[in-house]
């Protein structure tokens, strides 16, 4: 992985219309910025949707992207997550390959990361994840030894830590002429 | 937009409430062809009170008439067409008028909602087509929804900066019964243009403005979008200080005005090129550091500090970091910046311009815009150009294809009033000249409107003549015929070792007879082809106004553009003509 490159965490409110997923898709790839991660979902309020989308910035500045980001119409606001004050989680599904041996092995594995099974079969245990990024990572590197049919991993969701929410939040990546 | 009344409810079907919202919303006339899925609309068009549409033979065609209407006019450019191919022959006259900024309202058919998405006949995904090159669009999924979403989108098309919305209609939601009523409110929760500049940004910059002392105003299109010509006249004889118009700025200030610099860029004059390269400031107006202008990025204007202002906030900074960041329009930008370099220069705040102006003048002293005639005694491209600037004069609009004759059009056209210059400038389409002619001249109709084509160009669009004879639209068009796609030929004299493929396009044969096809198009037809005859042709063509007008000017077809800064060189590398290197660095520096 190149040396510049930074991930940043973007939560983006947009109105639920169709086709907005599509917009912002299709803005990042006509740019060339890379997505990471993205997961869309409903908010609160059933006009807005909320979009946490981790980017791989390289070279262009983060600005560029959230500039053009601001202009889609359906765009409603835009914050940059810290990570260092956000709380940020993925869910993961593992399908790992397990025998009589070493199935009590793999579960307690799994009740260290406090993670969960939620199917069992004679040759395979199916285990639900959440967690921060780096907890997941861990989690697959214990299981890998025992043998792992398939993942499947969410995008990142990510919330601001503390008591304000999105919607109060000082647009931070509006127009540059008011941070500057 | 018209102030008409709301009104409260009015039976009618989609189709109806389309044709009343543009009437509502102010629109004049439309530039469009009807086909299956907008047929519907077709019908109450025959009964608009308000509304002149005009039949044009292609979509591109009405799209490029559309670009032209707005870009004469100031309001918003309207066309439409069916679904599938008409509204993918819209796509490039859409792509032209994002990039060059153009309030455009392009309507579509569509298939039945109930057939979207089972490629029924005459479908295609518009909306996703068109994404990436509107400002916004919209599918309509109910009748009465139509008002709505067109106060919408006018009102993001015209507003912040300008650009294309799409708006594509289903066929049963045009034939569905609804009832009408306009407010012509709209609810964008997401768009909200900043157009106030920052009162501490102006100051910061009117700071620079008065300390500089080299600097130069940059004017881009957005001062012509924001009709800020005046308020650019008032700050630059306020300041002192030389003004380059861009090509989409030609008009913005008066070329006869001793401020006036000239065009910066590729093709632009040495003096202009030059002092944005050795200025200390340049502030930036509506301007977008597009390569054409900057050349390689990396070494243009390495002294100078920037005042980027604009009312896209992402423009700002995309291609050259700005030291002072200005969102805002122009307009108001200007008349803010007025204002704050007043208060400067009363606090005795006030650099010296007097060295730069005598460098600024040495150089257009010495490297004036000029030609050399063909050696062969074939007609020189340029002086029919510039004969056409004396004799039809400031007041006329003039309309560019893409290619050599649009850079001499800007060139050698004295520009005197805004709006009177309109060509393609980012995407740079072959083929915009005689469409968007037609649209200006449907929107300026006293005023005489001359496009300057060339015989590449003019073989993409000169369908629109027969648009323009059977309308009574009485266009001009002076076809600057050099038998070849010469731009392109110009390149491969220049880059290729003069290995001509495929620029030929053999209409020296008369292959077609542009004469004859003109008259088949219902335009009066002439040809000149020696300077002796180029003023009274162009003196007959200007006496013909019940009908159009071509004049097939064959001319040499070694003429090239010069000066010129090659593709990815810097702009310290411009060559004045062939072979012609200019020497700036006299130490008399300021």
């Amino acid at each position: 992985m190149a040396s510049d490159v930074t991930r940043h965490t973007l939560s983006v409110l947009v109105e639920n219309k169709p086709g907005v997923l599509a917009r912002v898709a299709s803005l990042f790839s006509r740019r060339a910025f890379n997505i990471d991660s993205l997961a869309v979902g409903p908010t609160e309020n059933p006009d807005v949707s909320r979009m946490t989308i981790v980017v791989a910035v390289t070279g262009l500045p983060l600005e560029q992207v959230t500039k053009q980001l601001n202009k889609l119409v359906n765009v409603l606001k835009i914050v940059e997550l810290d990570p260092d004050s956000a709380v940020q989680r993925e869910l993961v599904l593992v399908k790992v390959r397990t025998d009589a041996q070493n199935r009590s092995h793999v579960l307690e594995t799994v009740s260290l990361f406090r993670a969960k099974v939620v199917d069992v079969a004679q040759d395979a245990v199916t285990v639900e994840a959440t967690g921060a990024p780096e907890k997941l990572a861990a989690l697959i590197s214990m299981l890998e030894p025992y043998g792992i049919r398939e993942i499947v991993q969410s995008g990142m969701v990510a919330l601001s830590r503390g008591g304000r929410a999105i919607s109060s939040a000082e647009p931070r990546l509006r127009p540059i002429d008011r941070t500057a | 937009m018209t102030d008409a009344t709301p009104t409260a409810g009015i039976p009618m079907t989609g189709a109806e409430s389309l044709v009343r919202s543009l009437e509502d919303v102010g629109a004049e006339v439309v530039f469009g062809i009807p086909g299956g899925a907008i047929l519907p609309a077709y019908d109450p068009l025959l009964d608009a009170r308000s509304l002149r549409h005009i039949l044009v033979r292609h979509e591109q065609g009405a799209g490029h008439a559309a670009t032209g209407y707005a870009q004469a006019t100031g309001k918003v450019g309207v066309c439409m067409a069916t679904s599938g191919p008409g509204a993918t022959n819209l796509v490039t006259p859409i792509a032209d008028a994002y990039m060059d900024s153009v309030p455009l309202v392009a309507i579509t058919g569509q298939v039945p909602s109930m057939s979207i998405g089972t490629d029924a006949f005459q479908e295609a995904d518009i909306c996703g087509i068109t994404m990436p090159i509107t400002k916004h669009n919209f599918l309509v999924q109910h009748a009465e929804d139509i008002p709505g979403v067109i106060a919408a989108a006018f009102h993001i098309a015209s507003t912040g900066r300008p650009g294309p919305v799409l708006v594509d209609i289903p066929k049963d939601v045009l034939q569905a019964q609804t009832t009408f009523v306009w407010t012509g409110e709209v609810d964008l929760p997401g768009y909200r243009p900043n157009l106030k500049p920052h009162g501490k940004q102006v100051r910061e910059a009117a700071k620079l403005i008065a300390a500089a002392r080299r600097p130069v105003l940059y004017v881009g299109g957005g001062v012509l979008k924001a009709r800020a010509a005046e308020e650019l006249r008032r700050l630059a004889e306020l300041t002192g200080i030389p003004v380059v118009t861009t090509l989409m700025a030609r008009g913005a200030f008066p070329d006869s005005h001793r401020q006036h610099i000239g065009m910066p860029g590729m093709h632009g004059g040495v003096t202009a090129v030059t002092a944005m390269q050795k200025a200390d400031l340049l502030i930036a107006l509506g301007a977008r550091f597009d390569d054409r202008v900057t050349g390689r990025l990396s070494t243009f204007a390495p002294d100078a500090k920037i005042i980027h202002a604009d009312v896209d906030p992402a423009e700002i900074g995309k291609n050259r970091t700005a030291d002072v960041p200005i969102v805002g329009d122009a307009k108001a930008v200007i008349a803010d910046l007025c204002d704050a370099v007043r208060a400067e220069f009363a606090d005795g705040h006030r650099a010296d311009l007097t060295g730069w102006w005598q460098r600024l003048d040495s150089w257009r002293e010495t490297y004036p815009l000029g030609y050399e005639n063909p050696e062969d005694g074939s007609l020189a491209p340029q002086y029919v150009i510039s004969r056409l600037s004396e004799l039809v004069g400031p007041e006329a609009i003039y309309v560019a294809g893409v290619g050599q004759h649009q850079m001499w059009a800007s060139q050698f056209i004295s520009y005197e009033h805004p709006y009177t210059w309109l060509n393609s400038g980012g995407l740079g389409t072959m083929g915009y000249a005689v469409p968007a002619a037609m649209g200006a001249q449907v929107g300026r109709p006293d005023a005489t409107v001359w496009a300057i084509d060339g015989d590449g160009c003019f073989q993409m669009t000169n369908q629109e003549l027969a648009t323009c004879a059977i309308e009574g639209i009485p266009i001009k068009v002076a076809l600057i015929n050099n038998g070849s796609l010469g731009m392109v030929r110009q390149w491969q004299t220049l880059f290729y070792e003069g290995r001509y493929s495929n620029t030929n396009l053999g209409t020296r044969r008369f292959i077609p007879d542009f004469v004859k096809l003109a008259d088949a198009l219902g335009c009066a037809a002439m040809r000149c082809e020696k300077a002796e005859d180029v003023d009274a042709t162009i003196s007959k063509a200007m006496a013909i106004n019940d009908q159009p007008v071509v004049v097939d000017f064959v001319v040499g077809q070694d003429a090239m553009v010069w000066p010129m800064v090659a593709a990815g060189a810097s702009n310290d590398e411009i060559m004045a003509a062939r072979d012609l290197r200019p020497s700036f660095d006299n130490p008399e520096a300021v």
